[in-house]
């Protein structure tokens, strides 16, 4: 079953588009990721499906609802982690459950015992009295994954839900998003402008630009089409090597610095056969090593730019804080 | 019901949480209370009421006071939570902008008038007889009133308003002015007369009126005339506050 369609849903701020005729369809189950640079326009689509932006075109049906026709329908059936924080830090942590849980309607037995069992889930149950402000980012985040799955929603929205956290932390929590995902079949779409996570958690991967979706696919799939891996060797033979080398798989082979660098498809399976090959021709290897493409490299593929957040240019960096006038 | 009792809920743990902020939005009246009440009481007689002093007079204008400025600041509270991004928690939430508003202004209100009965206990202290029972209920009704009208005005001006920027312009243009011309330090006839048509349109001098004649049983203006201004401006109050915010963004 199709969890989430959406149809050239596009949103404009004035002259600024900031989202552009985006599609895709998401099928239940799956882990979703948005992936794209700071502005590329992740949260304002995040914000449309959530209902908290309106469309200025376009359509989008979660669990077969329209965002626009049955708001509350929609609000019902999904949970959404803000890239910001959203919690109110003057209550603690089982006090803003309990506001989330009054909020949906869940019946006081009911909503007590799920608090509990979420708190306990995202091991946070012994802080359950402290107030939010005491709380590091690590924990804040966890706080508002656990909230958001409170009300037991089928879609959950998690925009860049690992900002800002030190690597332990973030690990911690894609093994919470992966479990969840196995354990309670919840489809997840999520936003990242991390390589890394979209490449872990993900099923499949859209790359976003400028508002636009360059791509779609696996993140395997993503990286097959980027093209060749490439294998280094050290060798004392390495001219030689790279001179003699012939294989139809092998798309070309350099030698440098004492290194061949042989660029070919699917370098694993060809990998005993290319040692084969250099030992019978009496040369030495000295070390060996494979290199994938990763997906920063299919984002500079599909884009022509790299992505580093770090470095956002001024003008990406006003289009963030002011999407209105631009 | 429910939804709006959940928003009561949390403002009323968050002010009980507060004691920094319960203490400072008292010091106001307080002050005003004890140096212009304890300041002019000898000095000032009111018109046409001999047996009554001028501190007797005041104490229902700071009663209305304190309950003005706690409900309106609460009111302007949500633009905290939009800044801090609590407000997008409610709003992400099946249910309606119209329940949040809702509950919004009557936590504002209740606050506001938890304030002004702090201020009611203090003067019963520095020498405020004590009314009949039926004298309080009408005061606490006037109050309840007061808080409503003004949280809901507080949530108007915060759905217009986009950080906490434009807040010492609300200061000075709104609430000031509005407690200033409201009879809540002066009798009504004793003011100029072109100040007057301005105190009559403005709805806190209509809550001070009912105050004063539940606390002191003589007003200037009848109660039920007060009770009937006062209980049609927050309505239109409540109605703005509810439109404004159900087109404010987040």
């Amino acid at each position: 079953m199709t969890a989430i369609l959406v149809d050239s849903l596009t949103k404009r701020f004035g002259d600024f588009t900031a989202v552009d005729a985006i599609s895709f369809e998401i099928p239940e189950g799956e882990i979703f990721g948005l992936l794209g640079p700071n502005g590329a326009g992740k949260t304002t689509t995040i914000s449309m499906l959530s209902t908290l932006l309106e469309p200025t075109s376009g359509r989008a049906l979660l669990n077969g609802i329209d965002i626009r026709k049955d708001q509350d329908g929609v609000r019902k059936a999904i949970g959404v982690v803000f890239q910001d924080q959203s919690l109110d830090e003057e209550l603690t942590a089982w006090e803003n459950m309990d506001f989330h849980g009054r909020l949906y309607r869940i019946p006081k037995k009911i909503r007590e015992e799920r608090i509990d069992e979420m708190l306990r889930l995202v091991e946070l149950e012994e802080r359950k009295d402290s107030l939010v402000k005491t709380y590091s980012g690590g924990m804040r985040r966890r706080l508002e994954i656990a909230r958001g799955l409170l009300h037991e929603p089928s879609i959950l929205f998690l925009d860049e839900p690992t900002l800002g956290l030190d690597p332990q932390t973030r690990n911690h929590l894609w093994e919470y998003i992966h479990t969840l995902n196995q354990t309670k079949g919840i489809t997840i779409i999520l936003t990242t402008h991390y390589m890394d996570e979209a490449d872990r958690l993900c099923g499949r991967v859209a790359i976003i630009d400028q508002g636009i979706i360059v791509a779609i696919d696996t993140p395997a799939n993503l990286k097959t089409r980027v093209g060749e891996d490439v294998v280094y060797i050290t060798s004392p033979d390495a001219g030689r090597i790279a001179d003699e080398i012939k294989a139809p798989w092998i798309l070309g082979a350099e030698q440098y610095d004492g290194q061949v660098i042989i660029r070919l498809h699917s370098a694993e399976d060809h990998l005993p056969e290319l040692l084969r090959m250099i030992s019978g021709d009496g040369y030495t290897i000295a070390s060996i090593s494979i290199r994938k493409p990763t997906l920063e490299d299919v984002f500079l593929h599909y884009t022509g730019r790299e992505m580093r957040h770090e470095e956002a240019g001024v003008a990406d960096q006003m289009r963030m804080r002011t999407p209105r006038r631009n | 019901m429910d939804i709006i009792y959940t928003l009561w809920l949390r403002s009323v743990k968050r002010y009980v949480r507060s004691k920094s902020r319960i203490v400072g939005s008292l010091g106001m009246p307080v002050f005003f209370l004890l140096a212009l009440g304890f300041g002019l009481n000898e000095v000032v007689q009111i018109p046409g009421s001999p047996g009554e002093n001028y501190l007797q007079f005041l104490v229902p204008g700071i009663i209305a006071m304190a309950v003005l400025f706690t409900s309106i600041f609460s009111g302007i509270m949500i633009i905290w939570d939009k800044q801090f991004g609590f407000l997008k928690e409610t709003l992400v939430a099946p249910v309606s902008r119209l329940e949040i508003m809702l509950g919004q202004t009557v936590g504002g209100a209740t606050t506001a008038v938890i304030q002004g009965a702090f201020i009611l206990v203090l003067s019963l202290f520095i020498g405020i007889r004590i009314p009949s029972l039926a004298g309080f209920l009408i005061a606490f009704l006037f109050m309840t009133l007061i808080g409503i009208c003004f949280a809901a005005l507080g949530i108007a001006i915060a759905s217009r308003m986009e950080d906490m920027h434009g807040f010492q312009l609300i200061m000075n243009f709104v609430i000031f002015p509005i407690f200033g011309l409201s009879g809540a330090l002066f009798p009504i006839e004793s003011l100029p007369g072109w100040v007057i048509p301005l105190t009559l349109v403005n709805p806190l001098t209509y809550g001070v009126e009912g105050i004063r004649y539940g606390l002191l049983g003589t007003s200037a203006i009848h109660p039920l005339v007060s009770l009937a201004v006062l209980g049609l401006t927050t309505a239109v109050m409540i109605v703005i506050g509810a439109f404004l915010f159900r087109k404010a963004s987040v």
